[in-house]
């Protein structure tokens, strides 16, 4: 009920290394902007307002893992496949920047810090493993419920690595790095376990009601074998 | 956007509306994973703040936005129970749909797509 901070504050990491994240996110973004936009149609869009929506609303869902442990879903895996790689980076943006300017949650000087992890190598992470697992499980409610499980778990340790990337570059304090590395792993596995359980309900959820809006469902899907001549080859977005 | 999506959104929207007003107030208040990885070493008073040892929070700065009305997910008057979780976690939702809504509207193709 007492939700204060969910992500890394300012002074954690200094500020010479937080203006290179800073930059680096920002420059990403702009990079996700200039792809996203050939994936954003009159359908994808709203659905990544949504998208962006359900993950604030669910981060604020802290769950225990240990005792006197949370931890909560950053999104990145759920939102790379509902709305793809590109939209789903801006999202998990999105979510984070509403967070740092209105709720004073996550370090103004450590936003591209916190970016990086969790909007970029998660989502990257959780990216790679999606396009993976699809070549093999099958493309059904189950198949990409079970692809959520795993490329979440797998998309928070590499978000949670991140920061210990950024603490060894430019940490305030002088903590063992195989420790914090260590620390975060492990307790990064078992948030990644409850973040796997929300986003394969959720992935699965959607794809029963709507397959049509799971960007990873068309994305993936194998092309017709009978598709009418006249048809152009079809790519991401137009099997609308 | 065709009605049927317009449902669909309107019920997903609704869906986050009652995580983030509602199941948030029953949410664990415990630290998570970062900030009691960051916090591990060091103890602290009633008031949170550190006392001894060393931990990755010790040279921790104030948020600059900490007088925000929204700070740390509660309504500034509202003290920090459910409702004040609650209702701040409605306002989220809301402010995090029409950003990225509206930023994805207006970046979104509007040719008919051509390959």
């Amino acid at each position: 009920m007492d939700i204060q901070a969910m992500h890394i504050a300012n002074g954690i990491v200094n500020g010479t290394v937080s203006a290179i994240f800073a930059a680096f996110a920002a420059l990403a973004l702009a990079f996700c902007v200039w792809r996203a936009r050939a994936d954003l149609d009159d359908k994808l869009a709203p659905m990544a307002g949504l998208v962006a929506a359900f993950i604030f609303a669910v981060q604020m869902l802290n769950f225990q893992v240990l005792p006197g442990v949370s931890g909560h879903l950053l999104g990145g895996t759920l939102a790379v496949i509902l709305v793809g790689p590109w939209v789903g980076a801006l999202c998990v943006s999105t979510v984070l920047i509403i967070q740092c300017l209105l709720f004073a949650d996550g370090g103004l000087t450590a936003l591209g810090l916190n970016i990086t992890n969790m909007a970029l190598l998660g989502t990257a992470a959780g990216y790679l493993l999606v396009a993976g697992l699809l070549r093999i499980l099958p493309k059904t409610p189950s198949g990409i419920g079970a692809t959520a499980f795993i490329a979440s778990i797998v998309g928070v340790v590499v978000a949670s690595q991140g920061f210990v990337f950024e603490y060894w570059l430019g940490g305030t304090t002088q903590l063992s790095l195989p420790w914090v590395s260590g620390t975060m792993a492990g307790v990064h596995v078992l948030i990644g376990i409850g973040e796997g359980l929300i986003a394969a309900t959720t992935v699965a959820t959607v794809a029963r009601v709507r397959p049509d809006l799971v960007y990873a469902l068309r994305r993936f899907r194998k092309p017709p074998v009978a598709a009418p001549a006249a048809t152009p080859v079809p790519v991401a977005g137009g099997a609308a | 956007m065709t009605r049927r999506l317009g449902w669909f959104l309107a019920g997903g929207l609704l869906v986050a509306l009652l995580l983030a007003g509602v199941v948030s107030g029953f949410a664990s208040s415990s630290p998570d994973g970062l900030d009691a990885t960051a916090r591990e070493g060091c103890t602290f008073n009633a008031a949170g703040e550190i006392t001894g040892g060393s931990c990755m929070l010790q040279q921790e700065q104030k948020h600059q936005l900490e007088e925000s009305p929204l700070a740390g997910y509660s309504i500034r008057g509202l003290g920090d129970g459910r409702l004040s979780t609650g209702l701040s976690g409605v306002l989220g939702v809301l402010a995090t749909f029409a950003l990225g809504g509206g930023v994805f509207w207006l970046a979104r193709r509007r040719t008919p797509e051509k390959v």
